[in-house]
């Protein structure tokens, strides 16, 4: 056979099953962006609680050693076991305990969503402490409280500064929801599996599946790159007119050549 | 008259250090306060306490009468009234010159914006910042910082402005601005505590001198009798080295 036989086979097979590729490809974009996102809320949630400064309160010290204690235990298991193992106990497990009877692409969004939560709070967590103590003092000095401090001034720079991270935890997603074929979500891997166990060409439907989940993390990542480009701003700034205070807003004049 | 701040018995340590032994002080409002000492004795911690940047380990501090330290009382409020200057400046490095003075008094005292506007390029023009509005803390000098960094305390309209060593950062060409600024500032009736070693600047300033050794007041009195009638064995010890070195 011929490489351009196994081309036009390649081929072929995209064209007679784009339709369940597309379904696939639909499935792992939507489960990953929403996982990373809602995973992303929840890692954020966490960090906050967990950098709170202790209370002075005694009640209150406890209750929050209590959930710190909790977070901590959410984010080691989650870390800790294989997003395949958590998908099956979750999927099974919720139906027999608790007889939850949910479709799998709503188990998949929960589970990667939860799963993500657990490694973004620590991603959170290491952005928070790489801002220099002396910020959250000058936040303190002028009587912010903690989540003032967080929103105003802590959380846009770690925004900022764990870019990379989060586009490495979304290019992340967008291959591991594929062990979501364990419980059989309709994502890109499931169907590809699908169309193999139907024509027996396992390895050119498979290098079509290659092809399309490296076009999903190369675009993930270009865009990234370019809005963290965008998001370190520039390094210039304008002078405004000395002596205008009076007026309402100060404008971007520029001040000749001082 | 009831004291601005009462500072009764005052004590810090950190772990097995005691750092703050036992610190009794008032200031009056109106009044400036200068603590001078060597490096250890400290000062700093002494005035990082007055904010509660640092929690005391015993003894009081009162704010008009109010005990600082109890549970229920609302530091957060009582911080918008004790403004500071750092050592390090400390401005928030995602915002602009302008907005480093704005967020204090917008988001935490919910005051209007345009109003806030206002007064902050007073202060901001008063430092000789009004220029800068635009530019990001990274962009400017350490003293510039350090000019945006008052401007913005004076902003929140604080009761009692505190003062952690502001000079000891820059470079020499820088630090006469900034004290420059601090002058205008003891003569605008301002309530201030001051942690400085520009001594000079002390004796020209201050209503009250606290010299601290060792976790102690050792002594405290007028600039005249500090600067030319000490008392105390160790601030003459400690003024004579800083006279050698001028």
């Amino acid at each position: 056979m011929g490489a351009s036989d196994f081309l036009t086979n390649m081929w072929n097979i995209f064209l007679e099953n784009w339709p369940a590729y597309l379904t696939g490809t639909r499935n792992t974009i939507l489960i990953s962006i929403i996982g990373t996102i809602i995973g992303l809320a929840i890692g954020v949630l966490v960090a906050i609680i967990r950098t709170f400064p202790q209370s002075k309160t005694t009640w209150k010290a406890a209750l929050q050693k209590v959930i710190n204690a909790l977070l901590g235990f959410y984010i080691a298991i989650f870390r800790g076991t294989p997003m395949i193992v958590q998908a099956m106990v979750f999927y099974y497990g919720s139906a027999i305990v608790f007889n939850w009877d949910m479709t799998p692409l709503t188990a998949a969004f929960i589970i990667v969503s939860v799963n993500t939560g657990a490694y973004m709070a620590e991603v959170v967590r290491g952005g928070i402490n790489s801002i220099d103590q002396g910020q959250f003092e000058g936040a303190k000095s002028v009587g912010m409280s903690h989540w003032q401090t967080m929103q105003e001034i802590i959380l846009p720079q770690v925004f900022r500064n764990i870019m990379p991270s989060v586009a490495n935890e979304f290019v992340i997603n967008i291959k591991d929801t594929s062990v979501l074929n364990v419980i059989s979500v309709n994502e890109l891997f499931f169907t590809s599996n699908t169309i193999a166990s139907t024509n027996y060409r396992f390895f050119e439907t498979f290098l079509v599946t290659a092809i399309i989940y490296f076009i999903l993390t190369w675009v993930v990542t270009t865009i990234i790159g370019r809005l963290e480009k965008k998001l370190g701003g520039n390094d210039d700034y304008e002078l405004a007119e000395v002596g205008s205070s009076h007026q309402q807003i100060p404008t971007a004049d520029k001040v000749g050549d001082q | 008259m009831e004291s601005m701040l009462k500072i009764q018995n005052l004590k810090k340590s950190f772990g097995n250090k005691e750092v703050l032994k036992d610190i009794s002080l008032d200031i009056q409002e109106g009044e400036v306060v200068t603590i001078i000492g060597s490096s250890g004795s400290g000062k700093s911690t002494l005035l990082r306490c007055l904010n509660l940047l640092e929690e005391p380990t015993g003894g009081e501090i009162l704010y008009k009468g109010k005990n600082v330290l109890a549970s229920d009382f609302k530091r957060n409020h009582y911080r918008t009234k004790i403004g500071m200057v750092f050592q390090s400046y400390n401005l928030f490095q995602n915002k602009n010159v302008l907005e480093n003075c704005l967020v204090g008094p917008v988001k935490v005292l919910g005051e209007n914006k345009e109003e806030v506007q206002k007064r902050a390029l007073i202060n901001l023009e008063m430092v000789g910042m009004a220029a800068f509005i635009h530019a990001l803390p990274r962009q400017l000098s350490g003293g510039q910082q350090q000019r945006v960094a008052i401007a913005r305390s004076l902003t929140m309209q604080p009761e009692i402005l505190l003062f952690d060593e502001p000079t000891s950062a820059l470079d020499p060409e820088m630090v006469d601005d900034v004290l420059e600024i601090m002058r205008k500032l003891t003569s605008g009736g301002l309530t201030m505590a001051i942690v400085t070693h520009e001594m000079e600047f002390a004796r020209d300033v201050s209503d009250r001198i606290v010299f601290m050794d060792q976790g102690l007041v050792a002594e405290t009195g007028s600039p005249e009798q500090i600067f030319e009638n000490p008392q105390n064995k160790r601030t003459q010890a400690f003024l004579e080295r800083f006279l050698r070195e001028k």
